[in-house]
């Protein structure tokens, strides 16, 4: 399950509408070893496009430096489908599948199409698991605060 | 001659969490050959039938090596060599 604050999914659509028809792109940061989303950052789309997104170098090699420094990691990896569903593509599962990828992350879809099937977030924005080529969906929980919720050190799945 | 390497979070496992190590190379070969002397279980996650792995960045002082003669680009004195995962997707 990923529990996500309710400001940072209005975060997520924001990007996403505000970059459509092209896709968008970013990362949630939370502390390291921690299951805790807490720092939006919106990462340029090097692909420009409608149907591919791809994290620019520069910008990468920046954020991932400061994330280290933080003591921070990527807790979810989000981006938009702007004319298909929120569900990972085989291109997304071919990345997500890659030998760094970490499989700790939460890859998060949020669709921008027209007929968007709308669920519990209010909108529509699912989240998956995806571990060599595998993709398993699991709830997102959408709060207004961790300060009840299970996000703690104490939940981190091992890794295999 | 002492590069730092920044070891992406998946790999941490194999430098005992450590989130950059030191390596020694002239090229970007070089360094990978000393991290799995150091560190077993790297070089299979970077490199693939010789060439880097498509879904593998690594930086020299920031810059892509893809565009810098790959695992051949050199490896100044002091490098900072930052390897991590290519982040993409898309529809189809």
């Amino acid at each position: 399950m990923l529990v996500i604050r309710a400001d940072l999914v209005d975060e997520i659509v924001a990007h996403a509408r505000r970059d459509h028809p092209d896709e968008a792109c970013g990362i949630i940061a939370g502390p390291e070893g921690t299951e805790r989303p807490e720092r939006f950052i919106p990462m340029l789309n090097a692909a420009r496009s409608p149907t591919f997104y791809r994290f620019e170098d520069d910008e990468m090699n920046r954020v991932y430096r400061e994330m280290d420094g933080a003591d921070e990691w990527s807790v979810v990896i989000y981006h938009s489908h702007t004319a298909t569903e929120a569900y990972p593509s085989r291109t997304d599962i071919a990345y997500a599948s890659g030998p760094l990828a970490d499989p700790r992350v939460h890859y998060v879809l949020v669709s921008t199409r027209e007929d968007a099937q709308v669920n519990s977030t209010g909108h529509e924005l699912r989240s998956f698991r995806v571990v060599d080529g595998v993709v398993t969906e699991e709830d997102v929980d959408v709060v207004e605060s961790y300060m009840f919720s299970h996000t703690g050190a104490d939940d981190v799945p091992d890794l295999a | 001659m002492a590069v730092t390497v920044s070891i992406p979070t998946i790999l941490r496992t194999h430098t005992g969490g450590a989130k950059s190590v030191e390596a020694k190379g002239s090229t970007v070969a070089e360094v990978i050959d000393d991290l799995e002397a150091r560190h077993g279980g790297i070089a299979g996650r970077l490199v693939n039938n010789g060439s880097l792995h498509r879904f593998v960045n690594i930086y020299v002082d920031d810059e892509d090596v893809r565009f810098a003669g790959g695992l051949d680009a050199p490896v100044g004195e002091n490098s900072t060599v930052t390897i991590l995962p290519a982040v993409a997707g898309g529809m189809r």
